[in-house]
């Protein structure tokens, strides 16, 4: 059996998000140095801020400026930094309680070795060179001896203040696809179309996933399908897709391969696309390299009965 | 009038670092057919589906429909899904079973953590505008979490590595672990937590079966009954919340009545050791009660199906008389977020 096909996955998006006036307010005060915590009805300091009081749910609006100075409540020392982290040799993973606040934040602190932190460190904010309103405007913290920092007292009203955040995001997985559609892939290198039968039903899926999606049974016995087929129904699409370089209308179709119990979907071409119908008997037409065919074409054989595919309508 | 509910079947994959020559649902299945066997039940018997998982781990979209493909669809089932541990899709179940309008149910979860870097991919669930940008990954936040209990004076790292050794020694006797007998605490991955206080990244399954009343006595000879189950969330932001303790799953136990009368028998879904502290501790556990005679998440780590089969866990050991009664613990998100607690009870001997 041919082995188990592998390749890189990269999942990438740029989550937009809007912000509302609390978290809008904190993350424009870090664009212009300015750190702002919001105080609940009780008279605690929230540091960073929320829209909700976490003990009661009460909507909270009250923003207060704090220190740009605090105190260290733990750390864990992070001596191989991943990407995407704040710094990127070794650091401290800290919770920073600031002068002023009674929550404490989550950050990174910038210090030669584990030696150098301890739960009760004071520290300072060392701020990005540029900033744009996010988490990140805070590089680091810094260790800091002098006299906790005094806020200016700012209301957290700004001229233009941001309303939202791109949040970009990316990962990096190596794809498998499992046993069975690496066996139907890896035939596909050979022009051979290959299908799985189920034990129970004894139908045929194309392409295989290892299980009878009716039966819940797993699938082993390998059977070899088309390679011509029946359209069992079809669309016409008017719409050109980005990055595909085939001129529309076009016909997308699906296709019942001679033998299998499952349409597989594919182009219709080599006919004009409103003669395309249902019944219509093609076959594959492959490009050179390609890894699977690049549309079906009309066999010319009379049209297949209705009765023949309505079950794989 | 309340409806008894029970687990009857259990089953679980050999949990193991990779399993990339089997697609998702070619891993879960023998898991499906091995809890329908047990009880003689086919699909089409079953009265609800429910399973847990996530697409992140893969990174497929839509991954459980493809799933489904291995539970058999065919008559159409009552089926749902839940972006999370298995341990909450048996929640659902449970409360759809409480509402009469099924006898038996399906509850099933799964996760492939090969494919991607499980520690950057759970970052993802973050906060998205204070927390996530900084790419924490759950080792750090769980050290930072370690070294809070350790300034208390709650433990100290060599009490953490018992904690791992008696885990993993607990696990010899269990085939489906991936990390048995004695492991080296190894070097520290973020400090103070060491590799030996870390889950092992891996990829399982893991499957129950519920049932009501007399339908549950007709399938299991002793039937691990659900005498109460709750689940309770903290405060998202970390820096808002004693990381030293965890009053959620002191309320989840409380509500489902855990602490009414002792258990024997305690399987807790601590990822970290330090995480097995703070539960005890919340779950008032002592040293009389038998906790995680299975390994625990320190011996098989399957992300979504772990906390399920902690549930599992606790219930086989009742099936088999081991435990009269059992306390099961899952937990999800960073440093103990959500935390789920259910209590089992087999019928007197
Ligand atoms: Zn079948």
């Amino acid at each position: 059996m041919p082995g188990v096909l592998k390749a890189p996955l990269v999942v990438e998006f740029p989550f937009t998000r809007s912000l509302g006036p609390v978290q809008g307010a904190f993350l424009t005060g870090l664009r212009e140095r300015v750190v702002l915590g919001v105080r609940t009805r009780d008279g605690r300091t929230l540091v960073p801020p929320v829209e909700y009081d976490p003990v009661t749910a009460e909507e909270i609006r009250d923003l207060v400026e704090v220190a740009p100075t605090g105190t260290v409540t733990t750390w864990a020392w992070n001596h191989e930094p991943r990407r995407g982290q704040p710094l990127s040799s070794p650091f401290a993973w800290v919770l920073v309680k600031l002068d002023g606040a009674d929550t404490a934040l989550l950050h990174a602190l910038d210090v030669p070795g584990p030696e150098a932190v301890r739960t009760g460190l004071r520290v300072r904010i060392r701020w990005a060179e540029e900033r744009s309103g996010a988490i990140t405007d805070l590089a680091c913290f810094e260790p800091y001896d002098g006299e906790p920092a005094r806020p200016a007292g700012h209301d957290g009203e700004f001229e233009d203040a941001i309303t939202g955040i791109v949040a970009p995001a990316r990962l990096d997985y190596t794809y498998s696809p499992g046993r069975a559609q690496s066996a139907y892939i890896g035939a596909l290198a050979g022009q051979r179309t290959v299908g799985e039968r189920c034990p129970k039903c004894r139908k045929v899926y194309v392409p295989p996933r290892g299980a009878c999606p009716t039966c819940g049974a797993a699938t082993h016995e390998q059977v070899e399908v088309g390679p011509r087929g029946t359209v069992t129904t079809f669309c016409i699409v008017n719409i050109k897709a980005k990055n595909l370089d085939i001129e529309v209308p076009y016909v997308y179709a699906h296709i019942a391969l001679d033998g299998a119990d499952l349409a597989l979907h594919g182009r219709i071409g080599g006919i004009p696309y409103d003669q395309v119908r249902m019944g219509l008997r093609v076959e594959p037409v492959w490009t050179r390299g390609a890894r699977h065919p690049d549309h079906y074409r009309p066999t010319g054989e009379p049209d297949a009965h209705y009765d023949s595919y309505k079950e794989l309508l | 009038m309340t409806r008894e509910i029970a687990v009857v079947a259990f089953a679980q994959t050999a949990h193991r670092r990779t399993s990339d020559e089997l697609s998702e649902v070619e891993m879960l299945m023998p898991v499906l057919h091995e809890v329908l066997e047990r009880t003689g039940l086919k699909t089409a018997d079953i009265g609800f589906t429910c399973s847990g998982s996530s697409d992140y781990l893969a990174g497929r979209a839509f991954s459980f429909t493809l799933a489904l493909d291995g539970v058999g669809a065919w008559p159409p089932i009552s089926e749902s899904h839940v972006e999370m541990d298995g341990a909450w899709a048996l929640y659902e179940a449970w409360t759809k079973l409480l509402t009469g309008d099924a006898d038996t149910a399906l509850v099933y979860s799964y996760g492939k953590s090969s494919p991607g870097p499980v520690r950057d991919v759970l970052t993802r669930q973050l906060d998205p505008y204070y927390v996530a940008p900084l790419w924490p990954d759950p080792v750090a936040l769980a050290a930072l979490q370690a070294q809070a209990l350790i300034d208390a004076g709650e433990t100290d790292e060599p009490a953490l590595a018992a904690v791992a050794a008696r885990n993993r020694a607990a696990a010899s006797s269990n085939s489906h672990a991936q990390l048995r007998g004695s492991i080296p605490q190894g070097d520290y991955l973020v400090r103070p937590l060491r590799t030996g206080d870390c889950p092992p990244i891996g990829d399982g399954a893991a499957a129950v079966i519920l049932a009501t009343g007399e339908r549950a006595r007709e399938l299991c000879a002793r039937p691990a009954w659900i005498r109460g189950i709750d689940h309770r969330i903290e405060a998202h932001g970390l820096g808002v919340r004693d990381l030293t303790d965890s009053p959620s799953t002191r309320l989840a136990a409380e509500k489902a009545g855990a602490f009414e009368r002792p258990v024997d028998t305690a399987e807790l879904h601590a990822p970290f050791t330090s995480q097995e502290v703070i539960l005890r501790k919340a779950l008032r556990l002592d040293d009389s009660v038998t906790v995680n005679p299975s390994g625990g998440a320190l011996a098989a780590h399957p992300i979504m199906a772990a906390g399920l089969i902690r549930v599992g866990e606790a219930a086989a050991r009742i099936h088999r008389g081991e435990s009269d009664r059992a306390l099961a613990h899952a937990t999800s998100g960073p440093c103990l977020q959500q935390n789920l607690v259910a209590v089992l009870e087999g019928d007197p001997r």
